[in-house]
């Protein structure tokens, strides 16, 4: 079996003195996608947090391709291929939508993405070019968002939550364009998700964390069919 | 509708293209001096080299977002520099600003490692320590620098072998706005480029600049040495064209004085660093004329006014006023 992509091995990290994440081992391969499920509070965003390496690690270690990356420094984590789009989205709201895409512009020749591969992807973000960050909708700051990590040609996307508190129209338009990015770049995902059944029909495997530990593991579509699982931990959160 | 360019260092070098604006006002501030006021090429003199101190603090101030009360230190670092070394026998005025600039820049390297630990407070006493230290320092090295009365025999030679630097100023005040042009176009092509964008989205928000892959502390690093680089080389060039260095060159006072300059001007647009530099220059020439003792009290009076309702200085204001004007 090839080597997995991103691996977590006994992880203990959290946030100055106090524990969030609890002995939290995990593989990752490349090209699959992850769902991250689990109560608010539970330690989701902290986990990919600690992927990122801007968490207290106290014990275990991160590997990346096999190489230990548990002393890496973020920015170079993002260098060798993690993208992060936080849940707060971030948008450097003084910078136009270009500029935003611009400021991690490198000369680099065999970058998977560019500006223009970034706005076939998103034709919005195209249109919305020269406005200011703090100009646009909800959405289109997802969108930006997204579009930014991908300028950093990552290998594996990180999303917290991208959907939340988006009109159903543009979710089911992201939903899109993420699955698509996924399908034809090859791009591993991980997703954190409150919609349990979105997460699901996006991922091919899916995790659920308790209270800092992974309490379930499996495929997508067998937690999917297991609602005595998912009331248990989630509370059924099955949307509509 | 626009073309579409895909190439972000094409599209960034669009961005710093020259408006016609702005050919006016080099043009201006090129000729007005020689033509209308041959009897102030001296001061404008100080101005245009002020001016290059002024940016030089923008590029920290007004896009890093680093603050500092100590900038004269690197001002005065490139004074004495290139002063010590015309004072020991090599004026060539070129090669000699050059040596204070990097004379300069290397201490910046050196302090900028402070620098990146620190924020807020403790940023502003790291470099108001550091000033009142290198004036001490100065003052107890007078065997080199001649300590509190200033370091004499200064000698330039002429620029490109071919014009002296006379009393009336116009060799100086040509050299020193040639290199006050260069320095703006170095600096503007630095802030419209990906690590110009990067030091303003650090400021704003460094978690998320640093999870896209940039190093924080090295790119301020970089702009701090790069911008005690630019203030010795305004020190150079003002001791060259003065043949004089006092300790005050070090001093808080001309820290402070080049912070209100920038803040009058305006922060993080580069030109508020150049007319507010002629603005106060100007004011306090004006104003000490007038009553020597008691200037500092307009120009506290007007930083008060500007802080107050121009929060982006006297640039920002007029471009606000522009605006509002061209929506009528």
């Amino acid at each position: 079996m090839a080597e997995p992509l991103l691996s977590l091995r006994n992880v203990t990290a959290g946030y100055g003195e106090a524990v969030v994440l609890d002995d939290v081992s995990l593989d990752i391969e490349e090209g699959s996608g992850l769902a991250l499920l689990g109560r608010n509070g539970v330690g989701k965003s902290t986990l990919i947090e600690t992927i990122m390496g801007f968490t207290t690690l106290f014990s275990g270690s991160v590997h990346w391709r096999g190489k230990d990356i548990t002393r890496l420094k973020p920015y170079q984590r993002a260098q060798a291929g993690i993208g992060w789009i936080p849940q707060e989205r971030d948008i450097f709201s003084t910078l136009s939508v270009e500029e935003n895409l611009t400021v991690i512009a490198s000369k680099g020749q065999n970058s998977q993405w560019d500006l223009a591969k970034v706005y076939e992807l998103f034709p919005r973000l195209k249109e919305r070019s020269e406005n200011k960050g703090s100009q646009l909708s909800g959405g289109e700051q997802q969108m930006l968002a997204i579009a930014r990590t991908l300028m950093t040609n990552p290998s594996m996307l990180l999303l917290d939550e991208p959907l939340e508190g988006l009109a159903p129209i543009v979710v089911e338009e992201l939903i899109e364009t993420i699955t698509r990015m996924c399908n034809e770049a090859g791009m591993t995902l991980v997703l954190v998700e409150q919609h349990a059944d979105t997460a699901l029909a996006m991922t091919d495997n899916a995790i659920i964390i308790e209270r800092g530990r992974i309490a379930h593991s499996g495929t997508s579509a067998d937690l999917m069919a297991d609602h005595a699982t998912l009331d248990r931990y989630i509370g059924l959160n099955l949307g509509d | 509708m626009q073309q579409q360019i895909t190439d972000p260092q094409k599209w960034m070098r669009q961005k710093t293209r020259i408006s016609p604006i702005e050919i006016a006002f080099w043009l201006s501030v090129l000729a007005v001096p020689y033509i209308f006021f041959p009897n102030y090429l001296a001061l404008a003199n100080q101005i245009a080299a002020t001016a290059i101190f002024c940016i030089s603090l923008d590029l920290i101030i007004g896009y890093a977002g680093i603050i500092s009360l100590g900038h004269a230190a690197f001002f005065g670092l490139g004074a004495y520099a290139a002063g010590i070394l015309s004072q020991k026998g090599w004026g060539e005025p070129i090669t000699g600003a050059l040596f204070g600039a990097i004379f300069a820049g290397f201490g910046g390297w050196i302090v900028s490692f402070m620098i990146v630990r620190v924020q807020h407070l403790a940023l502003l006493m790291i470099t108001l320590g550091l000033g009142f230290l290198l004036v001490e320092l100065a003052n107890t090295l007078d065997w080199l620098t001649g300590g509190s009365d200033g370091l004499v025999g200064i000698d330039t030679w002429n620029l490109f072998g071919v014009f002296k630097f006379t009393f009336w100023g116009h060799t100086a005040y040509g050299y020193t706005l040639g290199a006050t042009f260069l320095v703006f176009l170095l600096a503007r092509r630095l802030v419209n480029s990906p690590f110009g964008l990067a030091l303003e989205t650090i400021r704003e928000n460094p978690q998320r600049t640093t999870a896209l892959g940039v190093p924080n502390r090295a790119r301020l690093q970089k702009v701090f040495t790069i911008s005690a680089a630019i203030a010795g080389l305004a020190g150079a060039i003002l001791t060259q064209t003065t043949e004089t260095v006092s300790l005050d060159s070090l001093g808080f006072q001309h820290s402070a004085d080049i912070a209100v300059m920038l803040i009058l001007g305006g922060t993080g647009r580069l030109y508020g660093a150049i007319l507010g530099t002629i603005i106060f220059m100007v004011a306090r020439d004006q104003l000490s004329g007038m009553n020597p003792q008691y200037w500092y009290f307009w120009i506290g009076l007007l930083l008060m006014i500007v802080v107050l309702f121009m929060p982006r200085g006297i640039l920002g204001g007029l471009e606000k006023l522009m605006e509002k004007v061209r929506g009528l």
